[in-house]
């Protein structure tokens, strides 16, 4: 039988933002109001997920300030995209500090005006000829994941008058199972729009909003090159019963 | 040495890192064709099934719909799903007949519809030794959504087995089962399951916790 003997940490729904969020409005239409249906009993179903690792990934799929560039023969700073260049970095580990390996880390963000290539992006900042957005890489053997990119720019959004997104980068990362999928997003440490975004407010503790912020790591800033911001990403912990019970 | 970014708990365990939608430009990210940028090499999309995948080849659509009753027309979905035996395959590879993880997202125009290629799955045995009917694994994630909602798609001509299914009968109200069951369609030559997902309100679709 197909992982008879393992499970995970059960996910605190009350850590993660609740479904219905009103001060994020587009949540009020788009939340369930029956309550989930608990799996007592995991399964295969629950317990595996797919294993990325033959996935063929290009040379600069995890190099935003390459991946889109116009044109890749260009050397120097021509062709490079416009913003504060920074590598975003950290490990996968599980709840018990177990480094996740090999596992699919896939980001997107918007460019250093606030507008994300996408069609339905109609932000006054203009569309960076350099920059696309995207960057995906898989974990090292110790769970380590790498990105090298520009920050991105705060942005102003629907939801009140006057409601800004702080500069953020949106993170997925699947781990060993469909039960420990994750996507969430990355904040910059002192970001004072941080506080005040609806979204970041849908989480009710403020020690849960402290895991989505990526933190300034000088010693692995690249000197007179780049700032580093290490983003750690934990998913939830695996477990074996070694005893049977019935 | 402490994580930077992370909290340990009473238990001596460390806190997941929490949830934030993935926001209305998901696509960008997971869905490269959807926003109108350039491919990779590989992507991970909705054909999970070549034609020499073995089993009953299927395509899978539906809608996601609002509290409103609107079309939600940024939703990504993730399928998960066994082989036409019944077995869970992890390793994704594109130069393999059939994989069991897939995305789609519903479509900005139109029906808004999302829709998936891929082979009917066999039933999978449960760690204690009972049999869930053939299902998919399904999760939808979207602007307005703040953590990903799960749910499986279970086939109407699967009746026994669906009766006999222990998820399925873990949901107490047997009107809210059917909203698991996508009905059966064929058009020009192939076999279809079509499941609108309802977010919210009249026939709330059943989202799982696991």
């Amino acid at each position: 039988m197909q992982n008879a003997n393992k499970r995970f940490v059960e996910r605190d729904r009350d850590w993660h933002p609740p479904a219905y969020a009103p001060g994020y409005k587009t949540s009020v239409a788009r939340s369930p109001s029956q309550a989930l249906v608990s799996l007592q009993a995991p399964s295969a179903s629950e317990l595996t997920g797919p294993d990325f690792r033959q996935l063929r990934m290009g040379r600069h799929d995890n190099d935003l300030l390459m991946n889109f560039r116009e044109d890749p023969a260009l050397a120097g700073s021509a062709g490079l995209p416009v913003g504060e260049r920074i590598i975003m970095f950290g490990r996968v580990v599980d709840q018990f500090g177990k480094p996740v390996p090999h596992t699919l880390v896939e980001m997107w963000q918007a460019n250093a005006g606030g507008r994300y290539r996408h069609k339905k992006d109609g932000y006054l900042a203009p569309l960076d000829p350099n920059f696309g957005g995207v960057g995906r890489c898989l974990t090292d053997e110790q769970g380590w994941y790498r990105f090298r990119t520009i920050k991105p720019g705060p942005y102003p959004w629907g939801n009140g008058i006057n409601t800004w997104r702080p500069a953020h980068i949106h993170v997925s990362v699947m781990g060993p199972s469909i039960s420990t999928r994750l996507v969430t997003q990355m904040y910059f440490e002192g970001d004072p729009l941080i506080p005040i975004c609806p979204i970041v407010q849908t989480l009710k503790d403020p020690e849960a909003v402290e895991t989505m912020i990526g933190r300034l790591d000088m010693a692995r800033s690249r000197p007179m090159d780049c700032l580093a911001y290490r983003f750690d990403l934990v998913v939830r912990g695996e477990l074996q019963t070694y005893f049977e019970n019935q | 040495m402490r994580q930077p970014n992370s909290t340990p708990t009473a238990e001596l365990m460390l806190r997941e890192t929490a949830s934030q939608t993935a926001g209305p430009y998901v696509h960008i990210g997971l869905a490269l064709d959807v926003a109108g940028l350039p491919e990779r090499d590989e992507e991970i999309w909705n054909r999970m099934a070549w034609p020499e995948a073995e089993g009953e080849h299927i395509e899978v659509v539906g809608t996601v719909i609002d509290g409103n009753g609107d079309p939600v027309r940024d939703a990504l979905l993730e399928a998960w799903q066994a082989d036409a035996r019944g077995e869970y395959r992890p390793e994704f590879d594109l130069e393999q007949p059939f994989n069991g993880f897939g995305r789609t997202a519903t479509t900005a125009e139109g029906a808004s519809e999302w829709r998936l290629e891929t082979i009917k799955p066999g039933a999978v045995t449960r760690g204690d030794g009972r049999v869930m009917a053939p299902h998919i694994n399904l999760a939808i994630f979207a602007r307005g959504v703040n953590i990903h909602l799960q749910t499986r798609l279970y086939f109407e001509d699967e009746t026994e087995a669906n009766a006999a299914c222990p998820v399925l009968n873990a949901v107490e109200s047997p009107a809210r089962r059917q909203t698991l069951i996508a009905r059966r369609e064929e058009a020009d030559g192939k076999v279809r399951y079509r499941l609108d997902i309802r977010l919210q309100g009249d026939n709330e679709t059943v989202f799982f916790d696991f």
